[in-house]
């Protein structure tokens, strides 16, 4: 693979030009017999505002999670498996639990493990990615084949083994999706430090003679960490479907903590009652989603190689 | 590999015929990317499997927990003449680079130890799962490619139009969907709500699995011309085979496309447009074919991926499969069958990777030679 994960892998949104500034000669016949609400609607930044707005509102969840949650996620009462209505907006589980309070709650779980997990890779990425580009050599070349290496298993595989060996939790489901997500960011790191290395003004500053550390934060990093953003939220929503899937599978969030995948996990034995996985589900959808769009946004106006075919 | 200047081939091995071969060798070398690729693939397949089998060994024998209570119970294990013909029987009173030794060798014999789950052994446990997931992989990559394929030429041609945005989110969505939520909602409602489908497992229950020959129900029952079971196995292949299937198109659409892409406005598909060449002709024999190595690369991972099993798939529809082999064993701590599983998908892996350079290197002349 040439560079990070499949998913990391795009085209372009609807709505961006061609070329920034100047018109899109390419559509123009094709766009004037398109139907007026389509028009309208491309003419809208559109996607990617309401991708923002998801996030933003989930973000809200995060914080004010007791404000919005009408009910204890861990509340148990006799009114089981009703479906949504006015009282309980998603209905409620087998043991007479808020479904909407417990999808809420979950947000406070898979969020911010999921920005946990893709902070400290990100780190372990720039750190590993930065060395292996900066120094070339053998340096490069052993811990290169170590990113080989841990690429050459599929990553639910790893990460199941990983949280199996150590023992199912969230934290350990959290290390063991650090320890097959790294090497994403390692090798896009590393290619970015390359590519940086080879522009003048890098030359330049190292003609200077700086420390390799000091011409490393100064000169290269900040040119690495533009584009490292990208990977990041498009790995971020990657990590979320990586921790509902280990969850799902009983290996890390265990219950009664109210998790989306461990939700859609118990809703399992139950799955006439429809509402059980649906709203779980289409939490993890909206965010993975929405955050796929903004990463692919990011991406667009970020790299210009896309801009110039 | 070139010969340092100022040592002649004589001073180097002493007797011309040697000579003659070593510059026959270098020269064949130089000018067969070809074998110098396989060469290097095969060399650098050697490190990876070394460091698989320390992973795996590392997996088996270091885990936390007490092999020994765990295979025959804590009240033989503090028996010390048990415990005692029990270590000696596996090797287990040996220094660490001994068992490691012994561990390799068992391996190499195809001894992938025992499953502590179904109390056989994890290569027969393997023999049984791998064909069901070849099977639904074989056909979920199917559905796949043949959708994703044309419409992601078609969104790169179509570049900016409503289809084009249209294919976009869908292809978002499906790499956005988490698979296992995909598949139980599909349960509820193609196989409860519409009775469309069998639920679970790979044949109706009470039915007889055809003859084994290759393990994969669909082609045993072709075989031997079994219409009935073949329509029964496909009938249970379907919606998980679909539902993974969404994921792949994905992300196969939203490669296409952007390789196209890469490709569309190069100037020798604008001199084949200027000749006047038929457009299908230049999409099909011009643009798709350079766009074919990346595509190449993902297809084979995703393969790779799909041969060794689709844990959340397979588990969602009680699928016997590799996948749900591996997720069960992970869950139960039997750490003989994760690893022998591991060995087998990293196995899996290296050789897709492996037949994935050489196309490349068929296919892209600029890779054999470069």
């Amino acid at each position: 693979m040439p560079d990070g994960s499949a998913s990391n892998v795009s085209g372009t949104l609807p709505g961006r030009p061609g070329f920034p500034g100047q018109p899109d000669h390419h559509h123009r016949g094709r766009r004037a017999r398109s139907p007026r609400w389509w028009r309208t609607l491309k003419s809208t930044p559109g996607m990617a505002l309401i991708a923002l707005g998801i996030v933003v509102a989930w973000a809200v969840v995060v914080f004010l999670t007791p404000l919005i949650a009408p009910y204890d996620p861990l509340g148990q009462s006799s009114a089981t498996l009703i479906g949504p209505g006015l009282h309980h907006l998603f209905g409620t589980d087998e043991l007479g639990r808020d479904v909407f309070s417990r999808v809420i709650w979950g947000a406070r779980v898979t969020i911010p493990y999921s920005v946990l997990v893709v902070v400290i890779s990100v780190a372990i990425g720039l750190v590993f990615g930065g060395v292996a580009g900066y120094f070339g050599g053998w340096v490069d070349g052993v811990l290169m084949r170590l990113v080989d290496f841990v690429f050459s298993f599929p990553s639910i595989i790893l990460a199941l083994v990983i949280a199996a060996a150590l023992g199912p939790s969230l934290r350990n489901a959290v290390l063991a999706i650090v320890v097959v997500s790294w090497p994403t960011y390692a090798r896009v790191a590393r290619s970015l430090v390359l590519s940086a290395m080879h522009s003048d003004f890098v030359t330049a500053a190292r003609l200077l003679g700086p420390s390799s550390i000091r011409a490393m934060a100064v000169d290269v990093l900040p040119n690495v960490l533009g584009p490292m953003v990208v990977y990041a939220t498009l790995g971020l929503g990657d990590a979320m479907l990586t921790l509902a899937s280990l969850s799902f599978l009983g290996l890390g969030s265990q219950p009664p903590t109210a998790e989306w995948g461990s939700m859609i996990s118990g809703a399992e034995q139950y799955f006439d009652k429809w509402w059980l996985a649906l709203f779980p589900g289409l939490a993890i959808v909206s965010v993975v989603f929405a955050l796929n769009i903004l990463g692919d946004r990011l991406r667009d106006v970020l790299d210009p190689r896309l801009l110039t075919s | 590999m070139s010969d340092a200047p100022g040592i002649t081939g004589r001073q180097r091995y002493g007797r011309v015929e040697r000579v003659w071969l070593g510059s026959k060798l270098l020269a064949f070398w130089q000018h067969h990317g070809l074998v110098r690729m396989v060469v290097q693939r095969t060399f650098a397949l050697v490190i990876l499997g070394f460091g698989i089998s320390v992973v795996a060994f590392v997996l088996t024998h270091l885990v936390p927990g007490d092999p020994v209570a765990a295979e025959l119970g804590q009240r033989a294990a503090h028996i010390p003449a048990v415990r005692k013909a029990y270590e000696a029987r596996y090797g287990l009173d040996k220094p660490l680079p001994v068992q490691y030794e012994i561990y390799v060798s068992s391996l190499l014999h195809g001894d992938l130890g025992q499953s502590q789950l179904t109390r056989r052994p994890v290569a027969t446990d393997l023999e049984q799962f791998v064909p069901a997931s070849i099977e639904l992989g074989l056909l979920a990559m199917g559905i796949a490619v043949a959708t994703a394929l044309p419409l992601g030429l078609i969104a790169a041609v179509r570049r900016g139009s409503a289809l084009d945005s249209a294919l976009n989110v869908v292809s978002l969505f499906g790499i956005s969907t988490p698979s296992f939520w995909v598949g139980l909602i599909g349960l509820f409602l193609v196989s409860f709500e519409f009775g469309l489908v069998p639920g679970s497992g790979r044949l109706s229950p009470g039915a007889l699995p055809p003859p084994h020959v290759t393990g994969m129900y669909t082609i045993d029952s072709l075989l031997v011309g079994d219409f009935a079971t073949f329509g029964d196995a496909l009938h249970h292949l379907i919606l998980p085979a679909v539902v993974l299937a969404i994921g792949l198109f994905g992300m196969l659409q939203r490669f296409t496309r952007s390789a196209v892409l890469e490709v569309i406005h190069n100037d020798y598909i604008t001199a084949a447009r200027a000749k006047g060449l038929p457009a299908p002709r230049i999409l099909v024999r011009y643009t798709l074919r350079a766009a074919w190595t990346p595509i190449l690369t993902l297809s084979g991972l995703e393969f790779a991926s799909l041969m060794s099993g689709s844990v959340l798939v397979e588990t969602v529809f009680a699928y016997p499969g590799v996948g749900r082999y591996a997720s069960q064993t992970a869950l139960n701590l039997d750490i003989a069958a994760i690893a022998g599983v591991s060995i087998f998908v990293a196995v899996v892996y290296v050789v897709t990777n492996f037949v994935v350079d050489i196309l490349y290197a068929v296919i892209d002349p600029r890779v054999r030679l470069g």
